[in-house]
């Protein structure tokens, strides 16, 4: 094994410091972008000293104070130019953060409030999406540009591009480094959940076989909320975010079955969840709870994710439960994709026949028009109705709506199966 | 109560990087058990280790910390992987663990886990605020 | 990946030596840098290796061997389980914990359950 590998080691101290060395020169140079430029110097610096002089004893320390001196001539020269232009008030600002004293102390006070300054700084939304994806797996994750690239699949000029014009987006845009706070706070917080959440999702869709480092996005994604959760553990929506991610994430193993094919929740094998994680998000989710946040978008999504995962079989599920929880996530949060499982939850609390009533008034909604769910999921409704021949017509159309080939065989075996008479099991 | 199953196979601590179980009527019948664990709502969490020829040790002494790669061998014998399990009593661990199908080569470790009011009364002063702090972040119940 | 943190109890025969409140404080705060991370997903002490039960198998029945058990022995005290990247980052985070002097710690990849299809 190769502990004691310098590049490996190296990487695992970047990994470890780097979110920090960046948020806390971020706050000295008042610029992302360029306190990422610094960070990289240190790093650059290590990579050159380090195979000769060993690690240091304390590597997060050794690139601070690496970075802090090259900040520090970029100050002064910065100082020289603003005198020039007789920016007084920044010139004293300067002045302030070059004290070394404070530099020192501001490292072990501020550096939780600094990695917040960072997140929110990464997520703000005068970025793109898909910018502040890349830059904050780029400030916050440590990620490479080029692991980047693969994660996402695109190419890594593009990728480079994405995060350069980012960061200048930020200059020019003048994006204080700071924590949101009053008003704007609630929006600029659900633009961080958002981001960590489609990271999430990135690496959850994807596929067994692809690039590791696609699913490992999961991880990263988790590891990000976790650490949101310690710098705001007073906000029941990073809490209820966690939990939905450390559930979902705990059904991750029984997904998929054999030779690739998707396998639907109500037909996992339960012992490949991982119970950890159900423990950890339960944790979570209570936290929320206890914050007042229950009916929060991400706890609401987080406490279905928990009926599932408190049932040890899918008999045991608690669908009445669900579906209350879906009435509170359509109002809350509404859209065609919540109605139509609250379709299915109410079909299995309350009968099919209340199930086909909320499916039914679906059929007119024009997002879902090519979605092969909802007439899979009506078909379901009518078969255990016993509306057979109907059922067969929405499995044919559900089965041409999707281009996945084991969907299709699997709805066109129930298409066969109405055909042939048989009503469902249960 | 907690308890941690250890499984303990003999000639383990010998193993090669990359061992994996390949006896598929084996590999079947663990999963047996823990799927039985699951149903009774006793399994907290389980997890098969990598050998130690795959793993590193780390000693402490003149507080400078001494890494050393696997394997290691001196070991008599190592852990090959464990359960969590939550049940009413210190038999009822037993009872479990004798349940589970182990070969002739395999001994298994009942361990309980502490609970922070186990815990000496100094400990439970600074420990005590550990759990908060993994409540306050969302981490525990 | 998963890493298990696995802290050995001590070998001597003395037991080991109490821990003091500075020791404690300065591991609390170790672990608390440890979850703020985001690297922790568990963390747990034994019993101790005294009241330990071992239970040996035979034509697919077990029963329990009464110790005590071989000196050489290497008992667990208590273990996390972490997230990280990579092996290189366990040991990296773990050269940093204030442990006692004699302190020994073992660390293990956790097998990942494969996915079925892959």
């Amino acid at each position: 094994m190769a502990s004691t590998d310098i590049q490996r080691t190296i990487d695992a101290v970047w990994r470890i410091e780097s979110a920090r060395l960046i948020a806390a020169l971020a706050r000295i140079v008042r610029d992302v972008g360029l306190a990422e430029d610094l960070a990289q110097d240190a790093l650059v610096a290590a990579l050159e000293r380090w195979p000769e002089t060993g690690v240091p004893d304390n590597p997060g320390a050794w690139l601070m104070t690496t970075a802090r001196h090259r900040a520090i001539d970029h100050l002064r020269r910065r100082r020289r130019f603003a005198e020039r232009q007789a920016e007084i008030g920044r010139d004293l600002e300067v002045r302030r953060d070059l004290a070394t004293d404070e530099v020192e102390a501001a490292l072990d006070d501020d550096i939780g409030d600094d990695l917040l300054r960072l997140m929110f700084t990464a997520c703000h939304p005068v970025l793109a999406t898909e910018a502040r994806v890349a830059l904050t797996l780029r400030l916050l994750g440590g990620l490479t540009t080029d692991e980047i690239a693969r994660a996402f699949l695109v190419p890594e000029a593009t990728l480079a591009q994405r995060i350069v014009r980012a960061k200048r987006t930020l200059a020019e845009a003048r994006v204080p480094f700071e924590v949101p706070r009053g008003g704007e706070r609630a929006q600029r917080l659900a633009s961080v959940l958002e981001v960590v959440y489609l990271i999430f999702n990135e690496g959850y869709l994807a596929t067994a076989g692809s690039d590791w480092l696609r699913p490992a996005l999961c991880e990263e994604a988790l590891r990000l909320g976790r650490v949101l959760a310690g710098l705001a553990p007073d906000e029941p929506e990073v809490h209820g975010l966690v939990a939905l991610m450390e559930l979902q994430a705990s059904r991750a193993r029984a997904r998929v079955g054999p030779g690739g094919v998707p396998v639907l929740l109500l037909e996992q094998d339960r012992s490949r969840w991982d119970r950890l994680l159900i423990r950890r998000g339960l944790a979570a989710l209570a936290r929320a709870e206890a914050l007042g946040g229950a009916l929060g978008p991400y706890a609401l999504q987080a406490a279905i994710a928990a009926c599932h995962a408190r049932a040890l079989t899918a008999a045991e599920t608690d669908w009445a439960r669900i579906a209350a929880l879906y009435d509170a996530l359509a109002q809350l949060a509404p859209s065609p994709v919540v109605e139509l499982n609250r379709a299915v939850a109410v079909g299995m609390a309350f009968g099919p026949a209340a199930g086909l009533e909320v499916a039914d008034a679906l059929t007119a909604e024009p997002a879902l028009r090519s979605y092969h769910l909802l007439p899979s999921v009506r078909g379901d409704l009518l078969a255990k109705l016993g509306r057979l021949a109907e059922a067969r017509t929405e499995f044919e159309r559900a089965a041409g709506l999707t281009r996945n080939a084991q969907e299709q065989a699997l709805l066109l075996d129930r298409a066969a199966a109405c055909a042939r008479g048989e009503r469902p099991r249960r | 109560m907690r308890f941690m199953l250890l499984m303990i196979p003999k000639g383990y601590e010998t193993a090669a990087p990359g061992t994996v179980p390949d006896d598929a009527v084996r590999v079947e019948e663990m999963m047996k058990f823990n799927e039985s664990l699951q149903k009774a709502g006793v399994l907290l969490a389980l997890d098969g280790l990598h050998p130690p020829s795959m793993g590193a040790r780390v000693s402490f002494a003149g507080g400078k910390a001494r890494v050393t790669d696997g394997p290691f061998p001196e070991a008599k014998e190592v852990v090959g992987g464990y359960w969590m399990i939550q049940v009413g009593s210190r038999a009822e661990a037993i009872e479990w663990a004798s349940r589970c199908p182990a070969t002739d080569d395999e001994v298994i470790e009942v361990r309980q886990v502490q609970e922070v009011a186990d815990f000496p009364e100094d400990v439970q002063q600074i420990a005590g605020d550990l759990p908060d702090l993994q409540r306050r972040v969302g981490q525990r119940d | 990946m998963r890493v298990m943190v696995i802290k050995k109890e001590c070998r001597d025969s003395e037991p080991a030596a109490k821990p003091t409140k500075e020791m404690l404080a300065a591991f609390g705060k170790f672990h608390e840098e440890l979850v703020k991370a985001g690297v922790v997903l568990a963390s747990e002490r034994l019993h101790p290796g005294s009241e330990a039960i071992q239970m040996r198998f035979s034509g697919g029945k077990g029963t329990v061997i009464d110790g005590p058990f071989a000196e050489t022995k290497e008992l667990v005290a208590g273990f996390w389980l972490w997230q990280v990247g990579s092996m290189e980052e366990a040991v990296e985070w773990l050269k940093r914990a204030p442990f006692e002097e004699g302190a020994e710690l073992e660390l293990r990849q956790v097998y990942e359950m494969p996915a079925l299809g892959g």
